[in-house]
């Protein structure tokens, strides 16, 4: 009986090499390692000589599956006591007329030596996984430094190393483990001596920041302890921070759901609210009049709605009341109700014969002093706001609707919609077969550049008689 | 407001989003200084809710100007809202990062102003995190839907993967829940995008060295549940994408419950069972080698809830068993219900250098209760007197038949399937 001791995958390639040779075969042979403790026969164990001429030849003699090879070194990482024995006995059978026996995986050794591949090669992506780095900040170096206690299943500090040199190369880093220790300068990894799980570094201003992380991106409607805890192994949350979250989490989870089942509550509001039953013009105006579902109601003096024949054959929409319009309660009779007024005049359209309306019906302002200043309505308005738009559509069903600046033309043609590069064209909507978008006449008012502005008059009174056109004639 | 007090809004609004891949990018960028891709994704950390935490999930901003009623962030939800400077998401990736709590960046968003102004600030994330920091980890960019071509190209030269969410299976249900987003859209932009990924491979292929675009590909996001409509459709659409867009992933997402659901919504989630059939059908058509239309057997057109997809297309297709393990050709071993891609692989090496026997099969662990009606093997087989029975469905179903209704709440509550 030989009794071997071994530590490490290089002195056990050199000892079975040795044995081999020797024509040992796997039942005579007994090894142990340092750390177990001794078989009762044994002796005071012989350390393995080192067989450094005789092994050089026998390498072309004994001929291993490469992948054998990868396979043990992986395998010799694994803290399984019986390990080496597995490992002699395996090649022995490979060298012993079954070169194919990698290939049979049911196999009793076969299978035994991938499940300890299994561990290992686990155990290597726990580590990538788990790790959690704190950052030092000392005052004698320069650089900031990041520091991980970790403890894994297995030796398997050496295999994981190089990954994090690879991924934090312009970081300088320590991972402690209770076996042995890796640290990188950003130019070399170097391996030290283990430490106890008491000299792990203390915590991470930021780990605050990474639980709350933690605690928003959970959803309580999709509990599933028993797979988180199947993937993130309990062993290892003492040096996970966001663990101590788990249990609140938990217990906080069936009450989130119900709360998220029934809470139908807040929801904001929109026009569709206030919607009367008879979706007529009149009783529309009537029902807007008291309309509550964005807050404009509060500071505007009256909602002001569309106005015009309820047959009308072109529905001019502009963005919502000015100063004037609020206090006068209809659209369009200031400065840019009057530009609309002249360029109707010129295309030939009587201002009596067309629907006008806006998108949003309350008037929209800052107050600077005495004065009222027009602010753009946001989003969250439009929305609110636009069932009432939509119902006048319905009501009047023109031929043409003409939008009158940008507002009204993302309304209806949808966020995307590019006055500038759209202008003058006419397009299908579900309200209408022509759409037609045009310069607000407020803009028109508003730019500084006399030639722009005449252009842009002239533009707006194109597409008035454009809009005006009788399908089918031209 | 802090920037805690940010990402407690804009991670819990982007806690629906199912994807959570990192896996796909073969090598890490040229040049990088902190961050690496080696093919392999990895789970950093898990939720109670059983799904892994592998990338800094977030949107930049929960303000949106669309109205999809399926989505939290819609315009006329009264969600808390919050937005993210392109400084912020940037300094929070590389911090996490460098503590290595990440495998990297998700990154979407709602839509502000409109969909280029939008897709411009998730490529100023990237592209700072690429030229300024060195970041050579995954990074994952939702690409705005309506977005210009131009802008979705130079997402793909900065991101790894990139993905345009389909969103619902079919173009009526985005007609009634998500008016403002169009299904040849969608498409369309992962027509572009699959045209420059072809363009790049081809272009490694013939030895030149592309600028990167995408290296891990483009995935999308359906949700389950929302609409009525039926598995077949659903699996028939990823297929499509499959296929016509190579995709390589579609995520399913079961309806969750959202705060102040809308109307038009039913008010239940459908049980997660569901999401994770469908999961197990698409695993079905892109490595066992089934069509869409074959896997869903029953006639409500739905994937069965109590067995899995494989065991039903079994018991309907009974004619096509026994399959004999030692003669029979890779495909028809992939159509045996509890044997799996890797154990096929396995049994086409074993039994070069041997006979197979049910001894075997059970030591490679395949799912022997439910392969063993279905398998001829070397030695006899008591089990396959079985396989013409009428009752075998009955028999291959869990035992708590009557208990359905208890059984769907429990797993409906726990996910355990």
């Amino acid at each position: 009986m030989h009794f071997v001791r071994i530590d490490t995958f290089d002195q056990w390639r050199s000892e079975a090499r040795r044995l081999l040779l020797a024509e040992t075969a796997p039942s005579e042979v007994s090894f142990s390692t340092t750390d177990d403790q001794l078989s009762l026969f044994a002796s005071e164990p012989n350390v393995p000589t080192s067989s450094g001429q005789r092994g050089a030849a026998a390498a072309s003699v004994l001929k291993v599956p490469r992948e054998f090879l990868a396979l043990a070194e992986t395998v010799a990482c694994h803290r399984g006591t019986h390990r080496w024995e597995l490992l002699y006995r395996t090649v022995w059978r490979l060298t012993h007329g079954e070169p194919q026996l990698l290939q049979i995986s049911m196999d009793d050794d076969v299978h035994s030596l991938q499940q300890m591949l299994k561990a290992v090669t686990r155990d290597v992506h726990k580590m990538k996984a788990f790790v959690r780095f704190r950052k030092l900040e000392e005052a004698s170096s320069p650089q900031a430094s990041y520091v991980a206690w970790h403890r894994p299943d297995h030796r398997i500090v050496r295999l994981a190393a190089p990954f994090f040199a690879r991924r934090f190369k312009a970081m300088h880093w320590t991972i402690l483990t209770p076996d042995e220790s890796a640290t990188w300068d950003q130019t070399q990894l170097r391996y030290g001596a283990g430490v106890p799980a008491s000299e792990s570094p203390d915590g991470d201003a930021l780990e605050a920041l990474w639980k709350t992380y933690y605690a928003s991106i959970f959803n309580p409607a999709r509990v599933n302890v028993a797979m988180m805890k199947r993937e993130m192994p309990v062993r290892h949350w003492q040096t996970l921070p966001e663990t101590e979250l788990i249990p609140e989490l938990l217990a906080a989870a069936p009450a989130r759901v119900a709360e998220m089942i029934e809470n139908n509550e807040g929801f904001a509001q929109t026009a569709a609210h206030y919607m009367p039953a008879d979706t007529g013009l009149d009783s529309l105006r009537a029902a807007a009049a008291s309309c509550r579902a964005c807050d404009l109601h509060h500071c505007a003096t009256q909602t002001v709605f569309g106005e015009g024949p309820p047959r009308a054959r072109i529905v001019i929409v502009g963005e919502q009341p000015g100063d004037n319009e609020d206090i006068a309660g209809k659209p369009f009779v200031g400065p840019a109700g009057q530009l609309l007024d002249q360029s109707l005049a010129r295309a030939g359209i009587q201002r009596d014969e067309v629907y006008v309306t806006n998108v949003v019906k309350h008037f929209k302002f800052t107050t600077r002093g005495k004065r009222r200043l027009h602010r753009k309505p946001d989003s969250r308005e439009i929305f609110a706001c636009r069932p009432w738009l939509e119902a006048e559509l319905a009501a009047v069903k023109p031929s043409s609707i003409l939008c009158l600046g940008a507002t009204s033309s993302q309304a209806l043609f949808g966020r995307d919609f590019r006055i500038t590069l759209s202008r003058g064209q006419t397009f299908e909507t579900e309200w209408s077969r022509r759409t037609i978008a045009t310069w607000h006449p407020a803009a028109i008012l508003r730019m500084p550049d006399a030639a722009r502005s005449q252009q842009m008059e002239q533009q707006l009174v194109d597409d008035l008689v454009l809009a005006a056109a009788r399908p089918g004639k031209t | 407001m802090d920037v805690r007090a940010k990402l407690a809004i804009l991670a819990d609004a982007a806690k629906y989003d199912a994807s959570c891949a990192s896996s796909g990018a073969k090598s890490t960028r040229a040049g990088s200084q902190i961050g690496s891709t080696e093919g392999m994704g990895i789970c950093h950390s898990y939720s109670p809710d059983g799904r892994c935490i592998s990338l800094l999930k977030i949107l930049l901003t929960n303000y949106c100007i669309y109205d999809c009623q399926y989505c939290i962030n819609r315009i006329s939800s009264d969600t808390p809202r919050a937005r993210f400077t392109v400084d912020e998401v940037v300094s929070l990736t590389m911090e996490f990062y460098k503590r290595n709590y990440v495998e990297g960046l998700f990154l979407s968003s709602g839509i502000i102003q409109n969909s280029d102004y939008t897709m411009e600030q998730l490529i100023a994330v990237a592209k700072q995190l690429r030229t300024v920091h060195g970041y050579g980890g995954y990074l994952h960019l939702k690409t705005i839907p309506n977005a210009a071509q131009s802008l979705i190209e130079e997402a793909g030269k900065w991101a790894d993967r990139l993905s345009v969410n389909i969103e619902l299976p079919s173009e009526g249900d985005l007609y009634q829940l998500a008016p403002e987003k169009k299904k040849p859209q969608i498409v369309g932009a992962m027509q572009g995008i699959r045209q420059k990924i072809d363009e790049a491979q081809q272009e490694q292929a013939a030895g030149y060295k592309p600028p990167r675009f995408a290296p891990a590909g483009q995935s999308t996001q359906m949700i389950v549940g929302a609409t009525p409509t039926s598995d077949v459709e659903v699996l028939k659409t990823a297929s499509e994408l499959y296929t016509g867009q190579r995709l390589r992933r579609v995520y399913y997402s079961a309806y969750s419950p959202i705060p102040h659901a809308d109307a038009r919504l039913p008010g239940q989630a459908p049980p997660l069972i569901r999401e994770h059939r469908l999961y197990q059908a698409d695993w079905l058509m892109r490595f066992y080698g089934f069509e869409a239309d074959e896997i869903v057997t029953e006639p409500d057109r739905n994937l069965s809830l109590d067995i899995d997809p494989k065991l039903a297309w079994a018991l309907a297709n009974r004619h096509f068993f026994p399959v004999d393990v030692n003669r029979a050709s890779r495909e028809e071993l992939l159509r045996i219900p509890g044997i799996g891609v890797r154990n096929v692989k396995r049994l086409l090496a074993i039994r070069k250098h041997k006979n197979l026997r049910s001894e075997d099969l059970k030591k490679l662990r395949v799912a022997w209760n439910r392969a063993k009606v279905f398998v001829l093997t070397a030695d006899h087989n008591p089990n396959l007197s079985d396989l013409d029975k009428l009752d075998l469905g009955k028999r291959m179903r869990p035992k708590s038949q009557q208990l359905m209704l208890f059984d769907a709440a429990g797993s409906a509550r726990s996910g355990e399937v």
